[in-house]
């Protein structure tokens, strides 16, 4: 075969382009690496790894109460879902049963967390294609509920409230009562993000049929969350294998016909409503009693104790220097994060640290498939099926 | 939902001797495989249609520096169709080729580079086996239980060279590693030996099981 004229001119159209690592809409520290004809995509490769902290070696060497805020600093827009993991496979392994009321405000936050995550992702894929004003109403939102957090945990964001044993302060009815007033006036505002975006005709443009996974890609690929039940896959861990109270909730799980960025756009608007509902159930319902186990030799006591109990002192001080002993063994503990399914495989060999803990971030599993999602799409796309992908460089990168 | 029971007794009946072992603990099935076997195992565990883990969840090394054979491999399935999960684990040694399972499912990939990155696992037929998490140019394998939490270098901006340069880590002050744990329940599950247990060893012992 010889080397025919055209050759060349087919080459012309060939180039490498570098996307990222600082790039608005990278969503993170995300450098891509693409080979293009003209502006259709033909091989993506993502370069990871720029928000690498070494936090699976961090926790290593931590007790396992310390190894609790390295988990709010991985998908850092809903830290206690993350926290949520640990916790779960801490006290899995050490065998304790978390009160009612605690469950109740677990679910609570892990809700609030999962609407800080889709606001965010919703209102900022919408900004990638082109809409600014989103972003500027769904940010008021998280700003309240972020609120919630501050209210609760005393941080923002870093919040280290869900630890083993349970969550690590009670709630004020006041709290409660304003929980309770955010939702329906929330339900509003998302009505009106849903009025610039749903029938929008330039998001529409940029979303329906663009980036579409089929349930064999789902199964091939290993996504979760969204990414699944954008395709029509009605998968949700709080259904599938309940954890916590969710038994307890009344919530429809969303699915997607098409498995395109529309569709994933759709199913997160619709999520977010029916967190709103298991959040009011949570609230109507909330029962009364303890919030974290009883057990002193795992969860340190309440101030107002110490003053009083030799023994709470003791505890105290025992628990803040080495630690609780979690018996030798493996396990994995996983929840439905708002980004997909969040795993936590912990190792322990009988001491007071974690042996070995590897976090299962469902962003990392999503964006490995961003090469193969991005074939033969048009350059503008990829922006497009990386919004739609709900990337956090906190958890992808660990 | 099959009870972990009866998935136990249909995997080790279709899979026989391919299996070195398997166990239930805390409610997870986990199968210990050889390497060689990996990839017919998976593929069983993924065809199969009682089985049908069709979505590998996950795949991490985990490192045991004692042992003659030091990582396992950790593989995390997840069958959305039966709600179940299953973990396989095989052990492997620095030199060990582990067959990769890219083949089976696509997302093993980044997993299985991950692992090479962190801990310098090989495996053999992997299409890309390139670092992936570690800063371009980087030595060593991170997660490895020898390599220091601090790392060997740091990096800072040199205003004269006007560039980033690597220096090997100085530190001001020696790492504080603080061992809280108790002498009578902490060290003996870490196998090691405080100074002045020789002193306690023998006529005591009996006093040394009660606690």
């Amino acid at each position: 075969m010889s080397m025919s004229p055209e050759k060349p001119v087919e080459d012309d159209r060939k180039f490498t382009i570098n996307f990222g690592p600082q790039h608005p809409a990278a969503h993170g520290v995300l450098r891509l690496v693409m080979d293009l004809d003209g502006e259709r995509v033909e091989r993506i490769d993502p370069h990871i790894g720029l928000l690498h902290r070494g936090t699976e070696k961090l926790i290593e060497n931590k007790t396992f109460l310390q190894s609790v805020p390295y988990f709010d600093r991985l998908d850092y827009v809903a830290p206690m879902n993350q926290e949520h993991a640990f916790a779960l496979a801490v006290e899995r392994m050490l065998g304790i049963e978390v009160p009612k009321r605690g469950q109740y405000i677990r679910v609570l936050y892990s809700e609030i967390g999962r609407i800080l995550s889709h606001l965010l992702n919703i209102t900022t894929q919408a900004l990638d294609v082109g809409a600014l004003t989103p972003p500027l109403w769904g940010f008021e939102e998280r700003e309240k509920l972020m609120i919630f957090y501050e209210r609760a945990s005393g941080a923002r964001m870093h919040s280290a409230y869900f630890r083993p044993g349970g969550v690590h302060q009670d709630l004020t009815p006041q709290l409660l009562a304003d929980i309770d007033a955010f939702c329906d006036p929330f339900l509003k505002v998302l009505d009106d993000i849903e009025g610039l975006l749903t029938d929008n005709r330039i998001f529409k443009q940029r979303n329906v049929n663009v980036g579409i996974v089929s349930v064999d890609d789902v199964h091939n690929w290993g996504l979760t969350g969204v990414m699944a039940r954008g395709s029509g896959l009605a998968w949700d861990l709080r259904r599938a294998q309940p954890y916590e109270a969710y038994s307890d909730f009344d919530f429809d799980v969303p699915i997607g016909k098409n498995g395109d960025c529309y569709d994933r756009y759709l199913v997160r608007v619709e999520e977010c409503r029916q967190s709103i509902r298991i959040m009011k159930q949570c609230i109507a319902n909330m029962p009364d009693g303890p919030v974290s186990s009883t057990d002193g030799k795992i969860v340190p006591p309440k101030r107002a104790q110490m003053k009083q109990s030799m023994e709470a002192l003791i505890h105290h001080f025992k628990l803040y220097t080495e630690g609780y002993h979690v018996p030798a063994g493996e396990i994995y503990a996983a929840v439905e994060a708002p980004k997909g399914e969040f795993g936590v495989y912990l190792v322990s060999d009988g001491s007071n640290k974690p042996y070995r803990c590897k976090i299962r971030a469902p962003g990392y599993a999503h964006l490995q498939a961003l090469d193969y999602l991005s074939r033969d799409h048009m350059l503008a796309d990829v922006s497009a099926i990386l919004g739609s992908m709900d990337i956090v460089f906190g958890e992808v990168d660990r | 939902m099959a009870s972990v029971e009866q998935l136990t007794q249909h995997i080790t009946a279709g899979l026989g001797d391919k299996l070195a072992g398997h166990f239930v603990a805390f409610g997870e099935l986990t199968l210990e495989v050889n390497p060689r076997e990996i990839e017919s195992v998976l593929r069983f565990l993924r065809d199969d249609a009682d089985c049908a883990f069709t979505q590998l969840i996950d795949l991490c090394g985990a490192d045991y520096p004692q042992r003659t054979l030091r990582f396992d491999v950790v593989y995390h399935l997840l069958s959305m169709t039966e709600n179940h999960r299953i973990r396989v684990k095989l052990q492997a040694g620095e030199e060990t080729q582990v067959p990769s399972v890219t083949g089976l499912f696509d997302a093993a990939n980044w997993f299985e580079r991950e692992a090479f990155d962190m801990y310098g696992i090989l495996f053999s037929g992997h299409p890309d086996l390139r670092r992936l998490l570690t800063d371009y140019g980087f030595e060593g394998y991170p997660l490895r239980k020898d390599f220091p939490l601090t790392g060997h270098v740091e990096l800072r901006y040199d205003d004269d060279q006007k560039k980033v340069v690597y220096e090997p880590v100085s530190l001001v002050q020696e790492f504080r590693d603080f061992d809280f744990e108790s002498p009578w329940e902490g060290a003996r599950s870490m196998g090691a030996n405080l100074p002045g247990d020789e002193k306690a060893s023998g006529d005591n012992s009996s006093n040394e099981q009660e606690s």
